[in-house]
């Protein structure tokens, strides 16, 4: 196949990015045949926190996908010490109030040299839930330091179900308002069986600044 | 990192999900480093049982799943519904010490609403180097009315390519349920 210099008349080397074009669309390029690498895990949505009171995401949560992958990227409190959680809205509720979500959380720690030596593993039955409808924890300890975020992974299974609770789970890094590193695992079920459609992050006091990706795996 | 979905398999009455290379589309070899397989609300038709994988090498293609050593840690969080208790254990009863049976991933009930969902990561399995590490992690509802967050890491003790993957339940059927396959490139 010859090497192709110009596309459209426009330059190869002038040409950064194919943007917007679909699999379909780029599967030849002035006819000649090319090879794109597919990506079975989409980016439906990125929300950008400034000073902001939470994250909603209510829109692209939906019988689309049946695995969900949230990505949270330096998010930062505007209050020392507070702690980054969530709850939902089913179809049939409007104000994160009224899903019962039962679940774990342990973490691992360790101070920086500064701070001390302490170190170690330890299941949080304080910030556990049994059916509570209150916000959930996922990671305490959040600074508002100009360098202090904490970033991590979410994942939630099969939301728009009729039948099932919904599991999710989640890890968190975290560089701590006392100068340590935490590892966070918390994970759980949202026990309704109604579809779940919205999602609010929140910092428990105050607001926060930073970016969560929400994609979608593919289904077929 | 981009993942590419290899092949769905969704349960009906199914007494397990297999995925063979080669067979209704599947690629398992060296095509990719990474495999990932993600299980969405696996429900099981029998109260209290354990969802589970082993695999065949390619020199058991075909077999029984029962040939290939796994040894494995295993550990998870609990918390009862009702707030009876909570904790962070290690499992002795679900790791495995060089074991040939399936390798459990959690516990299910069967009620309506009860499954299980999670991720699990293959390593290389087509090296004929190295072992063959898997990582795992899942969610579930135990039939106590717990949530129950696992995390199961070990190798496969072979330096045999593997190319067959087995899931199921210690009894009965996955009544449903789907397990996704992707290649992370």
């Amino acid at each position: 196949m010859p090497d192709i210099d110009k596309i459209n008349n426009v330059a190869v080397a002038d040409i950064s990015k194919l943007d917007s074009i679909t699999f379909a669309d780029g599967q030849k390029v002035n006819n000649q045949s090319v090879s794109l690498v597919t990506d079975a895990h989409t980016l439906i949505s990125t929300s950008t926190a400034s000073n902001a009171t939470s994250i909603d995401i209510s829109s692209g949560i939906d019988s689309t996908y049946d695995v969900y992958m949230f990505d949270f990227i330096n998010l930062n409190a505007a209050t020392d010490n507070t702690t980054f959680q969530f709850q939902v809205n089913a179809t049939d509720g409007a104000d994160y109030n009224d899903s019962a979500i039962t679940s774990t959380h342990f973490a691992a720690f360790l101070d920086e040299p500064s701070e001390g030596t302490s170190s170690g593993l330890y299941y949080d039955g304080s910030r556990d839930a049994a059916q509570s409808t209150s916000f959930i924890p996922l990671e305490h300890y959040v600074g508002n330091g100009a360098d202090e975020s904490i970033s991590g992974r979410m994942w939630l299974y099969a939301p728009s179900s009729g039948t099932y609770v919904k599991h999710w789970m989640a890890q968190f890094s975290e560089n701590a308002q006392h100068n340590a590193a935490y590892s966070t695992y918390v994970a759980g079920y949202i026990n309704n069986t109604t579809a779940i459609d919205d999602i609010r992050f929140n910092m428990a006091s105050g607001n926060l600044d930073g970016v969560i990706k929400m994609y979608g795996l593919a289904k077929s | 990192m981009a993942k590419t979905l290899i092949k769905s398999l969704t349960a009906s009455s199914s007494s397990s999900l297999d995925f063979v290379d080669g067979t209704s589309d599947v690629v398992m070899d060296n095509t990719y480093p990474v495999y990932e397989f993600h299980f969405v609300n696996m429900h099981p038709a029998t109260d209290s049982v354990s969802f589970s994988f082993q695999v065949n090498a390619t020199d058991d293609a075909g077999g029984d799943y029962d040939t290939s050593t796994i040894q494995s840690t295993y550990f998870a969080a609990r918390h009862y519904e009702n707030d009876a208790a909570a904790a962070l254990d290690y499992n002795t009863g679900f790791d495995k010490a060089l074991g040939t049976t399936y390798q459990v991933l959690g516990e299910a009930g069967n009620d309506n609403d009860q499954s299980i969902s999670g991720v699990l990561a293959l390593y290389d399995p087509s090296s004929t180097t190295y072992v063959k590490h898997f990582t795992v992690s899942t969610n579930f509802s135990h039939p106590g009315d717990i949530t129950r967050n696992s995390f199961i890491a070990g190798y496969i003790n072979d330096t045999t390519a593997i190319d067959e993957i087995s899931f199921k339940f210690s009894s009965g059927n996955i009544d449903a349920g789907t397990i996704k396959m992707f290649g992370v490139s």
